[in-house]
């Protein structure tokens, strides 16, 4: 573990991050801002496993996990953080053991709850950056909120049967959730996850770029993912990208805003998957 | 006349952005729209008048990530 106060990599911490330091955009000064940050996903399943476990091996300081669920053997084929021993046993649990396994100097604190109007804006206040990994469009819209009330960069991700998107959301700057989707869709009108059906690697390949762009946050390099909608076909392995603007009727972070705290909207259960 | 539908090059016979949702059998509840790179609010979609050339894109929810 760096020492926190000098924050000095001993010598197995600079062989272990030695292809990142190595790189002129992270340096040591780079790892040691990966060292100090603190990112927060909300779940711990398809979106949150490779991005935990990237985020883990980087040599990100602090991970927060929130997931109220137990491992189930239906998560297995796309959740890689949990393994078939895990089936029953709470899914922070689980991803804490995987991503210490792989990275002892990351700190993991486990929230073992549902996201709601109550607890999210003091957990998100913690954290540097937030990734969403959820799989209800309640909890997406929560996400986007508190982020905006918290103040937080937000890595937005969405996996559905053979798509996927991914979006960076900083709140003020760029275009949030809601500047683009109002609100959840009625709830009659969504299939739900267990319906509709996910090719499990496509968890890998946004999860991924999730972490990727949390990364480039906490560095301060590149170009982020904002105002942008980065859609992927896996069926034609397409990427296509999608100019999107702040809203000035945004309800939330427009000119003349309805949304003026936290709510907690409808049913938690609400599908997953809206393509016609 | 021609029009972009995401990204594709589309022939379709006029009319309003609500009309082209109907023929792609859309519900207008699932779906946020953007023509030429600004968003349509819902209750325009029925007002909104594409002409030749516009790039058309219709965003669906993508809600999954567990």
């Amino acid at each position: 573990m760096a020492d926190n106060k000098t924050m000095e990599f001993t010598e197995e911490q600079i062989n272990r991050y030695s292809r990142h330091i190595l790189l002129p955009e992270v340096g040591g000064k780079g790892q040691k801002k990966i060292a100090k940050a603190k990112i927060l996903l909300v779940g711990a399943g398809g979106l949150g496993s490779p991005a935990g476990l990237y985020l883990a091996a980087a040599g990100v300081g602090t991970i927060g996990l929130i997931d109220s669920d137990v491992v189930d053997l239906t998560n297995l084929q796309r959740q890689i953080l949990h393994h078939t021993s895990d089936v029953g046993r709470p899914k922070v649990l689980s991803g804490k053991e995987k991503i210490q396994a792989l990275n002892p100097d990351v700190a993991v604190n486990m929230y073992e709850e549902r996201l709601t109007a109550g607890n999210a804006l003091k957990i998100f206040g913690e954290y540097d950056v937030i990734i969403d990994g959820v799989d209800n469009f309640t909890a997406k819209f929560l996400i986007n909120d508190a982020c905006y009330f918290a103040d937080k960069p937000l890595v937005h991700g969405g996996i559905l049967r053979f798509d996927g998107r991914v979006t960076t959301i900083v709140p003020k700057k760029s275009a949030c959730y809601r500047c683009v989707f109002k609100k959840p869709p009625p709830a009659g009108l969504v299939a739900s996850c267990q319906e509709a059906g996910v090719i499990g690697v496509l968890a890998g390949i946004i999860g991924t770029i999730q972490a990727t762009e949390a990364l480039k946050l906490i560095l301060g390099i590149g170009r982020p993912l904002t105002d942008r909608l980065l859609d992927f076909d896996a069926k034609k392995t397409q990427f296509r990208e999608i100019k999107v603007k702040r809203n000035p009727d945004c309800a939330l972070c427009g000119d003349h805003p309805t949304i003026t705290e936290l709510f907690d909207d409808g049913d938690p259960f609400a599908g997953c998957a809206a393509r016609p | 006349m021609q029009v972009k539908v995401n990204g594709k090059a589309e022939e379709i016979q006029g009319g309003t952005v609500l009309d082209l949702l109907k023929i792609k059998k859309i519900e207008p509840q699932m779906v946020a729209v953007e023509v030429n790179d600004k968003m349509i609010d819902r209750d325009h979609l029925a007002t909104t008048q594409l002409t030749e050339g516009d790039q058309v894109e219709f965003l669906f929810y993508m809600g999954g990530g567990r």
